[in-house]
């Protein structure tokens, strides 16, 4: 008989190696998924974690590795400031589309006006989007008690809609000739979130990405905040005993999370993107919870899985096109790593023991 | 714009279907979460069921196999859920996010080829003589027979809660598993044997949308159903007829919504459907001042420490 024997202490070790474990048994079960589908494992595999960094073409697939990584970050540092509190912010996707929205209407509000201070006006018009979404299920939570894993994500169809009425109606090309879908943001060039170094893929989003890790590493270590949030998630009672204030954290965790999804947001829209159309949302909020989780909600580890998963989409593209894969086997695959590390936790908080058949 | 083309008869006949696939989501989910157990992965389960039961009865031409086959999809894609909350012991918040972001993936690989197909008819039941009564009959009695499995179900939930010994039982292990297991009995089986009848439920539920009320596949077709379930249980108070209630109300306000969006209201068609997630929250805030009758170890992880 096996049984489980709670540790007095999380094993370190085993929290750094669950995630690797992980993405090992991910590419196993990847794999076999990959065969069923009738491809070559091997190769399907191999194309999706080695060509976009090392093939033929990796000139191309590298600067879209930090395009595509950016808003994951930037997304999940948020989020875990609140998962690790046991605030569930699952409403990422509606906040990102918010702040893409804002952003965007604040930038072409200004069109065809050409100055230095519009695209910074569009970076606070965005974050601020992106609060402003996250602050009705932190107001909710805080004043009524109202669950805020369901309001939030029930925003994200509210945003969905929002978006669509925007793409027909407000924000629709004058010269579009009726289609739908806003003027695009790149050939505006005050408002055109454009690289930095031509050709490296590295955009104002990439920047505040890298910023908001460090932001946050020094918040959870040297702050004191930081360390309220560590002790509610990891002591609720010592928390309260210690006069940590729920609301406050509540706000905060909510809104800063909320602010960097519509950050987000607003840096694809006004870079890779160019346009608020009705499709515009790909789904990163959602896959931000994986890359969070992935993270171990540590900055740095966030900083990693980040890369990680916007490694499977870019190299997902490339098994799509050479050897036809379906997108939604990578969506699988993705959906797989976030199964694999919850189930390999088991041995961060757990030791297993083969029972003795004495009898105590 | 006519609103006088909107029939109040069709209207409250189509709220029944539309009210459906929530309540079978719901009644699984109530089982799971009076058992202790919250699983956020509704929606994931749901999606699944719809496209296991559309594929198996376009292959076998049966819709009755289809439901059955959307019944044992979800409670499979739930044995997942178990392995990762009864078994690994992980956090049930997380673990039911897992299992939607998954199933809205599976899903969508495994409905690939059948994108525009149309599903067989399962075909209404008219009940001999009291079908036909004017304005009751349409209303009432000529419905698919699932739709009436539904309210069945509902039925037998509330009476197995409220007057059996296997009720009482779940209810003890879902109000206190320390002192459930100091009685003697299995907390881990209990709440396995309840999440699987949720997915099940769950499965049947989205199959429910894919065979009779659209009917045909699309990716990501539950659009939200699975969440707003969910928050239909918290509306119910964790009791089964409320969840009836419920559900009725939530179908009344998407069947109205689409039928003012046929009718031309000058309301933009975003604002209109945008209308029942918004509902939800309202509904949500008024009810979240009483938390008292939510199962007291609701998402706690039982671990017996001997």
């Amino acid at each position: 008989m096996i049984v489980l024997e709670k540790r007095p202490q999380p094993s370190k070790a085993w929290s750094y190696a669950t995630p690797l474990v992980a993405v090992v048994a991910t590419m196993l079960f990847g794999g076999i998924l990959f065969a069923i589908l009738g491809k070559n494992p091997v190769e399907a595999i191999g194309t999706i974690f080695w060509e976009p960094l090392f093939g033929e073409f990796a000139f191309y697939y590298r600067p879209q590795l930090l395009v595509k990584g950016a808003p994951l970050v930037l997304i999940a540092i948020g989020l875990s400031l609140g998962f690790r509190a046991g605030i569930w912010n699952i409403g990422a996707e509606g906040q990102y589309i918010m702040g893409a929205i804002f952003g965007a209407g604040a930038g072409l509000a200004f069109y065809p006006l050409d100055a230095f201070y519009i695209f910074p006006i569009m970076v606070i018009a965005g974050a601020f989007g992106g609060w402003l979404w996250a602050m009705i299920p932190a107001f909710l939570k805080v004043r009524f008690g109202t669950n805020e894993i369901l309001v939030s994500l029930m925003l994200v169809y509210v945003a969905e809609q929002m978006l669509a009425s925007v793409s027909l109606g407000l924000l629709k090309n004058p010269e579009g000739f009726g289609f739908p879908g806003s003027r695009n943001l790149q050939a505006y060039d005050s408002a055109h979130n454009a690289e930095l170094i031509a050709g490296s893929g590295m955009h104002w989003g990439v920047v505040t990405a890298l910023i908001a890790v460090i932001f946050a590493y020094v918040l959870l270590n040297r702050h004191m905040l930081g360390f309220h949030i560590r002790l509610t998630g990891e002591a609720p009672r010592a928390a309260k005993f210690a006069g940590v204030n729920p609301a406050r954290l509540i706000l905060f965790c909510l809104g800063v999370s909320g602010a960097l999804a519509g950050l987000a947001g607003m840096f694809e829209v006004s870079g890779p993107s160019g346009v608020v159309s009705i499709d515009f949302n790909v789904g990163y909020g959602f896959t931000a919870i994986i890359v969070a989780f992935l993270g171990r909600l540590h900055p740095v580890g966030i900083l990693l899985a980040g890369g990680l998963m916007a490694l499977t989409y870019i190299g997902g593209e490339i098994a799509q096109s050479q050897l036809g894969l379906p997108a939604a086997a990578i969506q699988v695959f993705q959906g797989m790593l976030l199964f694999f590390l919850l189930a390999f936790d088991l041995l961060t908080n757990y030791r297993i023991r083969a029972a003795r058949s004495e009898v105590a | 714009m006519d609103l006088g083309e909107i029939n109040p008869v069709l209207l409250v006949a189509s709220l029944m279907v539309a009210a459906t696939p929530l309540l079978l989501a719901a009644i699984g989910e109530l089982v799971v979460e009076k058992a202790g157990v919250l699983n956020l992965g509704v929606e994931g389960m749901m999606i699944v069921g719809a496209i296991s039961g559309f594929a198996i009865s376009v292959e076998t031409g049966s819709p009755w196999l289809g439901f059955i086959a959307a019944a044992i999809g979800g409670a499979v894609l739930s044995l997942l859920f178990v392995l990762l909350t009864q078994v690994a012991l992980a956090n049930q918040v997380a673990s039911g996010l897992a299992l939607t972001l998954f199933g809205l993936g599976f899903s969508a690989l495994l409905g690939q080829s059948y994108v525009g197909i149309k599903p067989p008819s399962m075909g209404d039941i008219h009940i001999p003589l009291i079908s036909d009564i004017p304005v009751i009959g349409p209303i009432l009695f000529q419905h698919d027979p699932i739709l009436y499995v539904g309210i069945a179900l509902t039925a037998a939930v509330w009476a197995t809660l409220k007057y059996t010994r296997v009720g009482l039982i779940l209810r003890a292990v879902g109000e206190n598993h320390d002192a459930a297991h100091a009685l003697g009995y299995k907390v881990i089986k209990i709440r396995i044997m309840a999440i699987l009848f949720g997915g099940a439920c769950a499965g049947l539920g989205g199959a429910y949308i894919s065979l009779i009320r659209v009917p045909q596949w699309t990716e990501g077709m539950t659009a939200g159903v699975g969440w707003i379930a969910l928050a239909l249980v918290v509306f119910a108070s964790w009791k089964p007829w409320r969840a009836l209630l419920g559900a009725y109300l939530f179908g009344g306000i998407t069947v109205l919504q689409l039928n003012l969006q046929a009718a031309g209201v000058a309301i933009p068609v975003e604002y209109l459907a945008m209308s029942p997630y918004i509902i939800t929250i309202l509904v949500l805030v008024i009810l979240s001042a009483d938390k008292s009758s939510a199962p007291a170890s609701l998402g706690r992880t039982f671990h017996a420490s001997h």
